[in-house]
């Protein structure tokens, strides 16, 4: 288990309060404007040696993305985007962030901005956020106060402004292009990439969208250095992540652990184990809705890191484990996020605007046994339409779920459609009767 | 240039390219619903998907560029599951009801889903319908057909300059919509209807007409302005069904404006299709004998001084020169094809061309209008201006009255004085002017049929002269018209001869009593009550101005009706073709003024419509050049004088209402009044009160 | 689901349909202190600052001359407003209850009960999801993930989150809303945070 003091968000529960002066006894603002001075290259390079990976599901490596950004200035703004529209259902890391640790965020996004040249930075809030973009502003207003950030940043020379943006509620901006549109203005409607942002980005700019958490790592990955934080794990799976347990578990929580950590000993160490003991256990989704479920079999022994969920067909995504125990009715688990991504699409593109839509149609159907037998390959095939046909990866995400329903729980459904004709024949019977 | 494999085939294509246009060049078509040349990349079909080595998923082609080395496959297993599964989903909420839709016959879904459609659905759910939207008396919507492919938004937005349509909410209840159910307003809107690869937008006035394969195409020319768009006329029987854009580069694209879409119907209504001769101050209809006669008995042993032709905003050049012919024979110098007064001669071509050409608008990097609304006078040619502003680096000034054009206009003044301080230098703009590399000015009739007009035009041969208007391949110097017959009546000379009287001095020459015989070839656009005492025929189509106070009516061939030609404001030759015959008794124009000529004694010996065009050949040469611009010689025009105070405005007012086939069109008539003028129809008006109520 | 249309719209008591717009004199001036957050030239971005505040102002939802409003206030085509407004969740476009309930209903939520959670909004607020009450008080809706699933069932009440909730707790919450008083947000069952209710497990700092 992860040690308390390898531990980066030490007032992850809010137990402490959130403003500057608490942040500075907890070790924040501490020296950074030497790790400012450390300069673009020493600062990419450590972040590529730590081995981070973005904390927003999609795991792409963090120091090679801020690599992408413009070396040389052309005098034109530069931006970084906080990506905190966390609204992927099973996901609660950030809002942890944001309300009760803003300033690693706030000096996070001093350095990384530091590292890629920009100029600017909004800071993307989910609009259902209130409160916590209250804590946010409040917190950079104190930042901008105490010369930490602004015009010349920490007397480091360095300048950046932060702006707190609202979003309206809408998943989709959590796309990274989405989000840039949603900030110009516009629907949060994903672009087409190529470009990508780091060409062209917000207002045509060069543009690095990044999660909170992945920014808010960063202050204590330089201040600690890139080997303690690449010790924690294993290669290409490094660090810590916080992982938010929900569902059918005794306690659930937000928690801090080490990546790779065995999902048993999270659930039962941190979150009380499942309701009615592992045995009870049916499936989880170990990343977010977006990932496929695993059943418990996989549970027994499958590690929480990128490239082991991968290995057993799901993902690490977000880190937000879904625990279902055997009261669960999984069809109708599956089926509710049928209908999250059916409502979250954004209708642009073909396969998910109408796939999504027919995908919860048949579930609602499956849910009830109300099906053919075909229609089960049928909802498979319809999926695979959809992925990978899609401007962007919320296609994936509605089909995934399904085929992870399939692939491990293909006799339920077979069993209600069974039971359903079952149940249609004996009434039919009692009716001619 | 990177090479690329497609196929299985090395293919060395230009940089930037996409995938899409890559295959084009190859010819390999790749289906598409979204994808349009001429509107930005949308991707959202995914109908164009393709197999690209090394890219895990299918890639959108539309919006791929190529790059050096990329191995792409149109035609594996691979691509065709992913078409067939985009054309699944498109189809599962498309309503079945191909037989009824106008788009039936050319729809792009119905023509893939014979190539990638299934054979039966396996959609068990219920459609989603969608309540239709109401965008005014143009376009009739289903909405439910809408496969989402925001073409029409698009257009609306890049080419029209006019973001009035939009998608919206989400998901599958994403809705094309201008949300405020009220008409559109731009007049370029029709060729939606045309963008709309289904049948969710269909033009009003033609839907439920007629089913696309049983119309008879005739490819012509629009007189609807000076364009010269080049258009397809499809017909049924004798009745003109529908207009459609043609495309021509350099002209239209493949765009028409609204009146030359829409105002068909005015060739239906109000027309004048058999002779009719005065008798007892009625017209009666007559025969074409005793109509031709009447005239001889007026005209016979005049003094050609008393006569006089004024030639018409849509005649076509065929009866301009048999109107130049048989004055000649008469001895009469009274002609003229300038209704509106336009101070133009007709000495040297330059004096009266766009010489930059339309799609020399592209090259132009400053553009100074003048008198004039380019937006109102030719759509097509404010769509090449926005378009060559789209592409940046174009200024646009103006001096005129101001007038939302889409895009941004510095206005220096209403006043011709602002004109002669930039002819002068002394205007803060003459620095931006001297600066340009290729510079253009476009004169519009408003700054030219007025009584300074000739002083307008010296300064703007001032400003020729002084500023880089002129250079190697360049001729920045454009007179913007508004009548499809002028450019070709000033090639002919129809301009008074020397002691000749022009529009004005035939007017008071009527009221004088001096001229007593006064031929209107579909002229409309005078004062026709300044004509009472003189004896009035007029040649033309419909009951218009000119037919109420003649005294005899020769029922003439539209420009739909006959074999005939038109001069562009550019220039260009083109030929109309006839699509239907002209109603009743009327005939094509040249052929009256033919029999006329027998009839008066002074026949034109011009028997065939190929002898009717080498004399125009003769007459101006240009003629025998179709569709080539002519550049034409840079020469002296314009004479120098006092400016009059009286600011400069677009001749046009009512985009709508231009010409008697428009005046007579019901549905340019319903545009006016909604479009323009606010008012809601009856049954708009009734349809939201029972939605209130 | 995507706006949902309230089946009840009550005559009079909610915010009413205007057909002039205007933000007030202070919301003018947070309107115009939010334009200098982007760059020049790029005020759009702050259609959805301005949305949310002129909702704010009038009530809880965005009649047509607010749109209309906020567009000419940015210089953006009002159809590109209406995209806007349509588009995002937040936005009510008809007539609401002053206070609005939403509760979320996607499977974290669902798992823990959100189910009771809205059977005892139904239960105190007599209405169903997508309607407000006839005081023109209560809104109810569903709600998509609101992100605190560790804390799942949740409510989002106005600006707070309401959370560990069950029947009992969600009744609590909403009768004493219902008495005009402001019950205590967060977790109803007093946890801290997304602590593990048993208890901390970790930054007990025991080793130190």
């Amino acid at each position: 288990m992860l040690r308390d003091r390898d531990r980066i968000f030490t007032n992850l529960y809010g137990e402490q309060p959130w403003h500057l002066e608490a942040a500075r006894r907890r070790g924040d603002w501490d020296g950074t404007r030497d790790l400012i001075l450390l300069g673009r290259e020493r600062i990419v390079q450590e972040i590529k040696d730590s081995g981070l990976r973005g904390r927003g599901g999609a795991g792409f490596p963090t120091g090679l993305k801020w690599s992408f950004m413009p070396k040389q200035s052309d005098g034109g703004p530069v931006y970084l985007l906080v990506n905190a529209d966390e609204s992927e259902p099973g996901t609660c890391k950030d809002r942890e962030i944001l309300r009760n640790e803003p300033h690693k965020l706030i000096e996070g996004i001093v350095l990384a901005g530091a590292a890629m040249g920009a100029t600017h930075c909004y800071v993307y809030v989910r609009g259902e956020f209130v409160r916590e973009a209250q804590i946010l502003e409040a917190a950079v207003r104190e930042a901008y106060e105490a010369g930490l950030v602004g015009r010349n940043a920490c007397g480091s020379g360095y300048d950046i402004e932060i702006v707190v943006h609202r979003g309206a509620g809408a998943y989709i901006c959590g796309e990274e292009t989405g989000l840039i549109e949603s900030l110009e203005g516009k629907k949060g409607q994903p672009r087409l990439k190529p470009p990508f942002p780091a060409a062209v980005g917000l207002y045509g700019r060069p543009t690095t969208v990044n999660n909170v958490e992945t920014i808010a790592v960063v202050p204590t990955i330089l201040r600690r250095g890139a080997s303690w934080f690449a010790s924690l794990g294993r290669p290409r799976n490094t660090g810590t992540k916080i992982f938010c347990i929900s569902g059918h578990v005794n306690h659930p929580c937000t928690v801090e652990e080490e990546m790779g950590i065995p999902l048993r000993e999270l659930i039962e160490r941190h979150a009380g184990g499942v309701r009615g003991g592992w045995d009870n256990l049916l499936a989880v989704i170990p990343g977010g809705s977006s990932v496929p479920l695993i059943p418990k079999s996989v549970c027994d022994t499958v590690r929480m890191d990128f490239d082991s969920l991968v290995e057993v067909k799901s993902g690490l995504g977000t880190a937000g484990v879904i625990v279902m125990d055997r009261s669960t009715d999984i069809v109708r688990a599956i089926g509710r996020l049928s209908r999250f991504y059916m409502h979250e699409s954004c209708g642009q593109c073909t396969p998910c605007r109408e796939g999504t839509g027919w995908l919860w149609r048949m579930m609602e159907r499956l849910a009830l046994g109300d099906a053919e037998p075909e229609e089960i390959d049928l909802l498979y095939e319809v999926s695979k339409q959809i992925e990978g046909h899609t401007i962007c990866a919320l296609g994936d995400a509605a089909a995934w779920p399904v085929q992870g329903l399939i692939r491990h729980f293909r006799p339920e459904l077979e069993r209600r459609i069974e039971e359903r004709r079952r149940r249609v024949a004996t009434r039919a019977a009692e009716t001619v009767a | 240039m990177p090479k690329i494999v497609i196929d299985g085939r090395e293919y060395e294509v230009p940089a930037g390219i996409t995938i899409f246009q890559a295959c084009e060049l190859a010819g390999i078509e790749i289906p598409h619903f979204c994808y349009h040349p001429r509107l930005n990349i949308a991707g959202n079909c995914r109908m164009c998907l393709v197999e690209v080595e090394k890219s895990p998923k299918p890639v959108a082609s539309c919006a791929m560029p190529v790059a050096d080395g990329m191995v792409v496959h149109t035609d594996t297993p691979l691509v065709h599951r992913a078409r067939r599964g985009v054309l699944e989903f498109l189809l599962i909420n498309h309503p079945l009801d191909c037989p009824i839709c106008d788009q039936g016959g050319e729809c792009d879904l119905q023509d893939l889903t014979l190539f990638y459609g299934p054979d039966h659905s396996r959609y068990r759910e219920n459609k989603r319908t969608v309540a239709d939207k109401y965008l005014g008396p143009l376009i009739s919507t289903h909405m439910t057909r809408c496969i989402h492919c925001t073409r029409c938004i698009r257009f609306l937005t890049e080419v029209a300059g006019v973001e009035e349509l939009g998608a919206v909410h989400r998901g599958e209840h994403m809705e094309i919509t201008n949300y405020i159910e009220a008409a559109l307003r731009s007049e370029l809107q029709g060729n939606v209807i045309d963008l709309c690869p289904v049948g969710a937008l269909n033009s009003k006035p033609f839907e439920y007409r007629a089913r696309p394969w049983e119309l008879r195409k005739t490819e012509s020319i629009d007189v609807m302005d000076a364009v010269g768009s080049n258009i397809r006329v499809d017909s049924r029987g004798n009745e003109v069904m529908r207009i459609l854009p043609r495309l021509h580069e350099d002209v239209n694209e493949e765009w028409i404006s609204d009146r030359s879409r829409f105002a068909y119907d005015g060739l239906r209504y109000r027309r004048l299709d058999v002779p009719m001769v005065r008798r007892g101050g009625r017209l009666e209809e007559a025969s074409w004998r005793d109509a031709l006669r009447a005239i001889r008995e007026r005209v016979a042993g005049l003094s050609g001084e008393r006569i006089a032709f004024i030639v018409g905003d849509l005649a076509c050049a065929e009866s301009m020169l048999m109107v130049r012919e048989l004055a000649q024979r008469l001895g009469c110098p009274n002609v003229d094809c300038r209704q509106d007064g336009a101070r133009l001669s007709a000495r040297h071509r330059v004096e009266y061309l766009f010489n930059t050409t339309i799609a020399g608008i592209e090259r132009a990097d400053l553009c100074l209008l003048v008198g004039t609304n380019p937006r109102w006078e030719a759509p097509l040619i404010n769509a090449r201006l926005r378009k060559r502003w789209r592409m940046g680096g174009f200024r646009v000034a103006r001096v005129g009255a101001a007038f939302d054009l889409t895009y941004p206009v510095e206005d220096l003044g209403d006043s011709p004085e602002v004109l002669a301080a930039i002819a002068d230098g002394s205007h803060p703009f003459a620095a931006a002017l001297a600066r340009a590399e290729r510079p253009m000015l476009v004169l519009g009739m408003g700054a030219l049929a007025r009584p300074d007009g000739a002083a307008i035009l010296a300064l703007a041969h001032r400003i020729g002269e002084r500023y880089p208007l002129l250079r190697e391949g360049w001729n920045g110097y454009n007179v913007l018209h508004t009548a499809a017959a002028r450019v070709g009546g000033l090639d002919l000379g129809l301009v008074p001869e020397e002691g000749g009287r022009d529009v004005a001095g035939i007017l008071d020459g009527v009221e004088k009593g001096e001229i007593e015989v006064v031929y209107l070839l579909g002229a409309d656009e005078i004062d026709v009550s300044r004509l009472e005492r003189a004896f009035v025929i007029y040649q033309g189509t419909h009951g218009d101005r000119g037919a109420p106070v003649a005294d005899v009516v020769l029922p003439g061939a539209a420009y739909t009706e006959k074999n005939a030609t038109w001069v562009n404001t550019e220039g260009r030759v083109q030929r109309g073709r006839l699509a239907v015959f002209p109603p009743g008794e009327a005939r094509e124009d040249w052929k009256i003024l033919r029999a006329l000529s027998e009839v008066l004694g002074c026949p034109v010996p011009l028997d065939d419509l190929a002898a009717v065009r080498r004399r125009m050949a003769e007459v101006a040469p240009t003629f025998a050049h179709e569709d080539t611009i002519q550049p034409a010689a840079w020469a002296r025009f314009g004479e120098a004088g006092p400016l009059s105070p009286q600011p400069l405005r677009s001749p046009v007012e009512d985009f709508y209402l231009v010409n008697p086939i428009c005046r007579a069109s019901k549905t340019m008539q319903r545009c006016s009044a909604e479009i323009l003028n606010g008012q809601m129809p009856e049954e708009r008006r009734l349809a939201v009160e029972v939605h209130i109520v | 689901m995507t706006s949902a249309p309230s089946k009840k719209t009550p005559v009079g008591v909610m915010a009413p349909d205007v057909d002039r717009f205007a933000f007030t004199p202070e919301n003018l001036e947070k309107a115009r202190e939010i334009l200098r957050r982007y760059p020049e030239g790029r005020q759009q971005s702050a259609v959805l600052p301005l949305l949310h505040l002129a909702q704010a102002q009038h009530g809880g939802w965005l009649p047509q001359a607010a749109l209309d409003y906020v567009a000419d206030f940015l210089g953006m085509p009002r159809i590109r407003v209406y995209e806007v407004a349509t588009f995002y969740d937040m936005f009510n476009l008809e007539p609401v209850g002053r206070i609005q309930v939403r509760v979320c209903t996607t499977t974290p939520c669902w798992l823990c009960g959100s189910d009771q959670v809205l059977q005892a909004c139904r239960d105190v607020l007599g209405i169903d999801v997508g309607e407000s009450t006839p005081d023109g008080r209560f809104f109810l809706r569903e709600f998509e993930c609101l992100g605190a699933c560790a804390n799942a069932p949740v409510m989002w009440i106005d600006d707070d989150y309401y959370e560990d909730l069950d029947y009992g707790r969600a009744r609590a919450v909403l009768e004493a809303l219902k008495r005009g008083e402001k019950p205590k947000p967060g977790p109803q069952s007093g946890r801290c945070g997304s602590m593990p209710a048993g208890g901390k497990t970790t930054l007990l700092f025991r080793e130190e």
